[in-house]
């Protein structure tokens, strides 16, 4: 690891004015993906600007019938919350699936989708649910948030401050691990809402994607029978030594069936 | 260099260190709690399980100077008054290790399962060590060994109730 200065402010004010005052800081959350980068020196930052100690950007709370999550809240807290439980157990159960125990003790909601990998779990929870993402600029919608592989429409200087989900009338997550290190070889989130069904995709693609197909599909009979007669297509999926293309389009299916399942 | 300030296992320390030092390079190097293994560095294998502030967490990838004010412990800590602790004790029971580096880990992990769940099935065990590997025992005396050390230390606590 390159050495750095390190940094732990208190307030969103002193983290913007570190970022402007050091062009080469970067930000640091629960650090289970960016210390392995520092550790490879695939990074070199002049500064790590730690914000876990911000109390602002940290907890969950109802907001418009939906759920509002802080940015540094961890997956852990996520999983364990009795208030994500209630009104969204879905997303309670996605948290619960990423990586191990000791993953989910430090990692967070804004780290994890300020990263983006592209079988990370929370993307397809975002846009599952049509959430917004909140910054210290602007609002994002979901969709327009997750930009491509490790891209997001985050700027330079921009600090995903909370996320904000709204409540739908049924959603379920489910998840083909790899089974070495449990992220998503394919994640399909599926979620019945007011204004139709959404299904979306992690895993299978260089980003997370809705999958139209089975969303008409759904949106005419919200059954895992509806899916059956269904493709979806391995053009541009994903392919590596876990799975080919075929294969994750073929998972890309049958999560989904049992999302729906699960969903009720 | 930066100063930090923890308490590990009950006692304040503080030492100087780059930004850079992983917390288990403290530990072990600044400490000599060498308890606490090292077993892959890239966050698979949960050798460096150590507990901060109540919660399990892989002490190769977190800094030291994130764990500046916090309560660690580390598997030095567990035995009290010289009496090893039920988990431990359990281990050395049910042959729950090997060649014995994955164990400080295992025990550990473990240990915050059983302050969040007293009574956890052997799925829930196996489930919870997920981010610890073991490349000798094939892992039933392990988790044989957790579920042990639930029975025990529920007994206890029945016992000084
Ligand atoms: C063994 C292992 C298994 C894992 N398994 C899974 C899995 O199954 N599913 C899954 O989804 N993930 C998995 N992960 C990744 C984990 O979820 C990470 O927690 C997550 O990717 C990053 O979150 P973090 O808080 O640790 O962020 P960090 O590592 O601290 O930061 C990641 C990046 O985001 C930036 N950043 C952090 N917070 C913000 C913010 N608020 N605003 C703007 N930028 C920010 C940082 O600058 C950095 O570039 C795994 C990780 C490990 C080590
Ligand atoms: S040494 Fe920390 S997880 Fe392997
Ligand atoms: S006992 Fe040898 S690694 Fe587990």
């Amino acid at each position: 690891m390159y050495n750095f200065t390190y940094h732990r402010p208190r307030t969103l004010a002193e983290v913007a004015q570190l970022l402007s005052a050091n062009e080469d800081a970067k930000l640091l959350a629960g650090g289970q993906t960016f210390i392995p980068t520092l550790k490879q020196r695939l990074a070199q930052p002049s500064d790590l600007v730690d914000l876990s100690g911000i109390a602002e950007l940290k907890g969950i709370r109802e907001e418009g019938g939906g759920l509002t999550i802080g940015a540094t809240t961890t997956h852990a807290e996520v999983a364990g919350s009795e208030l994500v439980r209630r009104l969204l157990p879905a997303l309670a159960d996605l948290a619960e699936s990423i990586g191990d125990p000791q993953v989910r003790n430090l990692g967070t909601l804004g780290g994890s989708i300020s990263n983006n990998d592209p079988a990370a779990d929370y993307p397809a929870g975002l846009v599952g649910l049509g959430a917004t993402v909140r910054t210290s600029k602007r609002e994002i919608g979901a969709e327009d948030f997750f930009t491509g592989m490790f891209e997001t429409a985050l700027e330079e200087d921009e600090i995903v401050t909370a996320v904000h989900f709204p409540k739908p009338e049924k959603a379920a997550y489910a998840k083909f691990p790899n089974p070495a290190s449990r992220y998503a070889i394919v994640g399909v989130f599926v979620a019945r809402t007011g204004g139709g069904v959404r299904v979306a995709v992690t895993g299978a693609a260089p980003c997370v994607f809705r999958a139209t197909e089975l969303e008409n599909a759904l949106a005419a009979d919200f059954s895992p029978a509806a899916l059956d007669g269904v493709s979806v297509p391995a053009d541009g999926l994903n392919e590596d030594i876990h799975a080919s293309a075929e294969y994750r389009a073929h998972l890309v299916k049958v999560m989904a069936k049992r999302a729906v399942a699960a969903a009720g | 260099m930066p100063t930090v300030t923890m308490t590990v296992n009950g006692k304040q320390v503080s030492g100087e260190v780059e930004p850079r030092t992983l917390l288990v390079e403290f530990l072990r190097e600044g400490l000599g709690l060498t308890g606490t293994h090292v077993g892959c560095d890239t966050s698979q294998c949960g050798c460096c399980v150590v507990h901060v502030d109540g919660r399990s967490v892989k002490a190769c990838t977190m800094l030291a100077v994130q764990a500046e004010g916090a309560e660690v412990t580390t598997i030095e800590g567990l035995a009290a008054d010289g009496s090893l602790h039920p988990l431990q004790q359990a281990f050395h029971e049910n042959h729950g290790l090997q060649c014995g580096f994955c164990t400080p880990g295992m025990i550990m992990s473990s240990l915050e399962l059983l302050q969040r769940n007293p009574d956890p099935s052997e799925a829930e065990v196996r489930e919870w060590l997920e981010g610890n590997l073991c490349r000798c025992t094939g892992y039933h005396n392990i988790v044989k060994s957790v579920l042990a050390a639930a029975a025990a230390m529920r007994g206890a606590a029945r016992a000084a109730e």
